[in-house]
């Protein structure tokens, strides 16, 4: 029974919050926010016996993205600075958009007869994830592993090429623009 | 320990996140809350693999490794997204899209 009322206060926390983080005209706030949303789903994660993935949350999504959310808002702008508000008729058709797509998603999911499959659980605890990350038989995840690996060794050399400054470039052109001379 | 919460009570939780980081992306006008929209997206995303993956079908980890690589490409992409903040602050001295209107100066 208890179990039913902390899925009901991490649902509550995560829809105010997220609600929040979308209409706050501050935006330190909003990234506050954003961290509230990202430990209630890990919550919901250790609910559902998922620890390794609650631990992947915290760490990668409130202890690396959000600092670095609000490392780039201290560096681009005020604290005090309130964010401009859309226009009153671009936040109407957006928001009836919205309400439209939740309501006839929610319609068509309660509508939809889930089948759940009737084999034995695997335990997701963490030797079967080992196990399975980097097997390459059948449920082995192996290739996407090392594509991720890949992803991430790129988006670390563009981000480093993309933020740094132009004159490190301009300084060592000029000298082997000719080795000749 | 999830008691007798049915699946349709996760679905729904994310259905309303997801449409939420919508709106935020609908009418935000600063890049950095924009991206943050779309974190909640992929949050709601990964609620639904993770119920999906719990209640449906118990005997393999498919929505826990989907869960895992959409959080390693999230982290790419909010690296590189603010990597290409940083550059437009740097070139515009506004991160608001109405001011970024040009390819080149």
């Amino acid at each position: 029974m208890d179990s039913n009322i902390l899925f009901f206060l991490l649902a509550g926390t995560i829809l105010l919050f997220s609600v929040l983080t979308v209409t706050t005209r501050r935006i330190l706030r909003a990234a506050v926010y954003l961290l509230f949303v990202l430990v209630s789903t890990a919550g919901l994660y250790f609910m559902l016996n998922y620890n390794f993935l609650a631990a992947v949350q915290l760490t990668v999504y409130a202890g690396g993205i959000v600092v670095l959310m609000i490392f780039s808002i201290l560096l681009t702008s005020h604290i005090s600075e309130k964010a401009k508000l859309a226009g009153m008729k671009q936040s109407l058709l957006s928001a009836l958009t919205v309400v439209a797509g939740a309501i006839l998603t929610i319609i068509l999911l309660m509508n939809h007869q889930f089948t759940a499959s009737s084999e034995p659980a695997v335990s997701p605890d963490v030797q079967n994830i080992g196990r399975h990350l980097v097997s390459y038989g059948e449920n082995g995840y192996a290739l996407p592993f090392e594509v991720i690996s890949i992803l991430l060794l790129a988006a670390m050399i563009g981000s480093i090429i993309v933020a740094r400054k132009e004159s490190l470039a301009a300084n060592v052109k000029p000298t082997d623009e000719n080795p000749e001379k | 320990m999830t008691g007798n919460i049915p699946l349709e009570y996760f679905l729904i939780l994310s259905t309303i996140m997801f449409f939420t980081g919508i709106f935020g992306f609908l009418t935000r006008r600063n890049l950095i809350t924009m991206l943050m929209s779309i974190e909640l997206i992929l949050n709601s995303v990964n609620i639904n693999f993770v119920a999906f993956n719990h209640f449906l079908y118990p005997n393999n980890l498919q929505g826990h490794f989907f869960t895992l690589i959409i959080i390693a490409v999230a982290a790419a992409e909010a690296a590189v997204a603010i990597a290409i903040i940083i550059n437009i602050y740097r070139n515009f001295k506004s991160i608001e899209v109405d001011k970024v209107n040009q390819m080149k100066y």
